[in-house]
């Protein structure tokens, strides 16, 4: 059944190759549109699978597990495969109402849908190497994109995203040399079962921290974060949407992955330093937000800030702080990409992103606001939105844990995440437009509504669903968890019988 | 073997940093090489070296003979010193246009993402109007 779990990463490689060919026609979108919706598909199809029978292994090339290149899906990978093919499609469609033709000549569909394959592939790999090559994919084609179209913000904000994930990957590279020459093996599940045999536990240890400072330059935790806010309000909407959504959660689900599956030999050292991480991260983020006065600044802070949540969640190593690492990390997904898509759309009707100079949204795109409502609140953890479930079960799991500070942290900078969507809310929508311009939903062209706004009610929607009906989400998460804090099932999966 | 193999690395690694820690972006780049360079040294150093005997499978046989060299190593540093290049390229490229549109190597002049002082900007008709007809589709 090995299709099942390459056919998400497939389907958008070959989409790409079709935009390629197609990119100096109109028609590109569609397909790239039409690649997304059959993405989307064979994630779900996958998903099936795995809910049928726990954990999906495939091995490349029919060569037997630790040899060769292993793909698996468990419930993780799963569940990150489908979210990233929602935030696909939507994207996808946003992008027939925004990209202009230009940015379509020079590749955009291509790129795109590039950026999809590796996000996927590093979601599905078994392998350590094979991640790396995933990144990889993934980096060459987001440096692309945030360039596309060459503005000198651009270029700037290029120079010190490339440069900064530059040192990240080469170190990433270093630390799995270094593992291999320890452990002599790069699947993932028997690198677990290795990793106990190594004989110097310290190095091991030191190793780990490679890893996480790898990570945590691709994730933006507190002291390696400065190339996010420094990119993500240069490029167009759709590609800082798709960023914001996918990319940060890429290096959260690597530090998830190799922390639970691989270095869980020294918890009481790596997932404490991961604990001052989450913490610093949560408050510098929306420290950071509270002074910026740009719509795409103040959200790329709050990247930062909410990944700290998910570091949390990891941190404390208890079941029920991974159901809400887990929740965070699909709840986030959906309303950062869905705040970014809003910023567009509001850039489009009133001509900037800076709060200064925007306004009037209230009295005249009554809709946009109520849009940007449900992701703002969700973000800021207002019940009943899905954001307040994720930040109540890692509230609750910090206190089970009797770690007093880090809830009392978590709760003060959901109350500072308030104060900016506030701040964004009263500028953006309730003040009047500075130069008194009616920003109408009615400026637009009816194709152009449609395409811009589906997408936005679509994932707005699915914030609503996740916040009122929490139970089956919850029940997956603590499936999740489970399996992620009890690796038998994984490595059973992948090299069959053998322990 | 594996001493100066070692050292050099570490050589590499800490001629690598010098550089990075520069202000000058093309600096910076060439540092980069030095670190991949010595990222591709330190795995094929870290999968063991072995002297004279090349991993080939004799006709008939199942298993190569004993001590051959670890082939795997090779064909990861094989993988990294491609993608490494794919990424040079491209991040030079990236400071030739950013010198070409920012005027500038140094990357404390580099702010026009981020101003010093974040004055408002220069107002602009709403991008609506802006925009010509068929330009957007």
């Amino acid at each position: 059944m090995s299709w099942v779990i390459v056919a998400p990463i497939l389907i958008p490689l070959a989409t790409g190759i079709i935009a390629f060919l197609l990119r100096e026609k109109p028609m590109g979108k569609w397909v790239s549109v039409a690649g997304s919706a059959l993405g989307l598909l064979a994630a779900c199809l996958l998903m099936a699978e795995v809910l049928r029978t726990g954990v999906v292994a495939a091995q490349m090339g029919n060569w037997a597990a630790p040899f060769g290149i292993t793909f698996v899906a468990d419930l993780l990978a799963g569940v990150m495969v489908v979210i990233t093919a929602i935030t696909a499609l939507a994207v996808s469609i946003y992008a027939t109402g925004e990209i202009t033709r230009r940015m379509e000549y020079l590749g955009y569909h291509t790129l795109f849908q590039m950026l999809i394959v590796g996000v996927t592939g590093a979601f599905l790999t078994g392998d350590i190497f094979n991640l790396y090559v995933w990144f990889e994919v993934m980096l060459i084609s987001s440096f692309g994109l945030l360039i596309l179209g060459g503005r000198p913000e651009q270029i700037d904000g290029g120079v010190k995203y490339v440069t900064l994930n530059l040192i990240s990957t080469v170190l990433f590279l270093s630390a799995v040399g270094l593992l291999y020459g320890m452990t002599g093996t790069l699947n993932m599940a028997d690198l677990s079962i290795a990793v106990e045999r190594v004989e110097n536990q310290g190095l091991l240890t030191v190793v780990a921290m490679m890893f996480m400072v790898a990570f945590g330059v691709k994730a933006a935790v507190f002291p390696l974060f400065f190339w996010l806010p420094a990119s993500y309000h240069t490029p167009a909407f759709s590609v800082s949407a798709v960023f914001a959504g996918l990319l940060t959660k890429v290096g959260v689900y690597a530090l998830i992955r190799v922390f639970t599956l691989i270095f869980n030999h020294d918890i009481g050292y790596t997932h404490t330093v991961l604990l001052w991480v989450a913490g610093f991260t949560m408050v510098t983020g929306v420290l950071g937000a509270a002074a910026q006065m740009d719509f795409r600044k103040i959200l790329s802070f709050h990247i930062v800030s909410q990944i700290g949540y998910m570091i949390l969640g990891l941190a404390l190593f208890t079941p029920l702080a991974m159901v809400g690492a887990v929740f965070y990390l699909v709840h986030h997904i959906v309303v950062k990409a869905n705040l970014f898509l809003i910023a567009g759309v509001a850039e489009r009707l009133t001509g900037s992103t800076d709060l200064r100079r925007i306004g009037g949204l209230y009295t005249y795109a009554p809709f946009l606001a109520f849009l940007f409502l449900i992701p703002a609140f969700s973000l800021a953890g207002f019940p009943p939105l899905s954001g307040f479930w994720a930040k109540y079960i890692l509230v609750k799991a910090s206190l089970e844990a009797e770690f007093w500070f880090i809830a009392f942290i978590a709760l003060a900078v959901g109350l500072l995440t308030i104060y900016s969507m506030t701040k964004i809310w009263a500028e953006v929508f309730w003040t009047p437009h500075p130069d008194k311009i009616t920003p109408k939903l009615s400026n637009l062209t009816r194709a152009e509504r449609w395409r811009l706004l589906t997408p936005i009610a679509g994932l707005a929607t699915l914030t609503v669903i996740i916040g009122l009906f929490p139970e089956p989400f919850v029940q997956f998460a603590e499936r999740t968890a489970a399996q992620l804090l009890d690796s038998t099932a994984y490595v059973t999966a992948v090299l069959g019988g053998v322990p | 073997m594996e001493t100066l193999l070692s050292l050099t690395i570490g050589l590499l690694f800490a001629a690598a940093i010098y550089l990075m820690l520069a202000r000058n972006v093309l600096r910076f780049l060439f540092g980069m090489i030095l670190l991949s360079n010595g990222a591709n040294l330190l795995i094929f150093t870290a999968g063991r070296l072995t002297f004279g005997v090349p991993p080939l499978i004799a006709d008939g046989a199942l298993l190569p003979p004993p001590d051959v060299a670890n082939a795997l190593p090779q064909a990861l540093v094989l993988t990294a010193i491609v993608i490494g290049f794919g990424l040079f390229a491209f991040a030079l490229m990236l400071v030739f246009r950013a010198y070409a549109t920012l005027g500038t190597l140094y990357s404390d002049e580099m702010r026009v993402a981020e101003p010093l002082n974040d004055d408002l900007p220069q107002p602009a008709p709403p991008a609506f109007e802006r925009v010509e007809k068929g330009t957007r589709t």
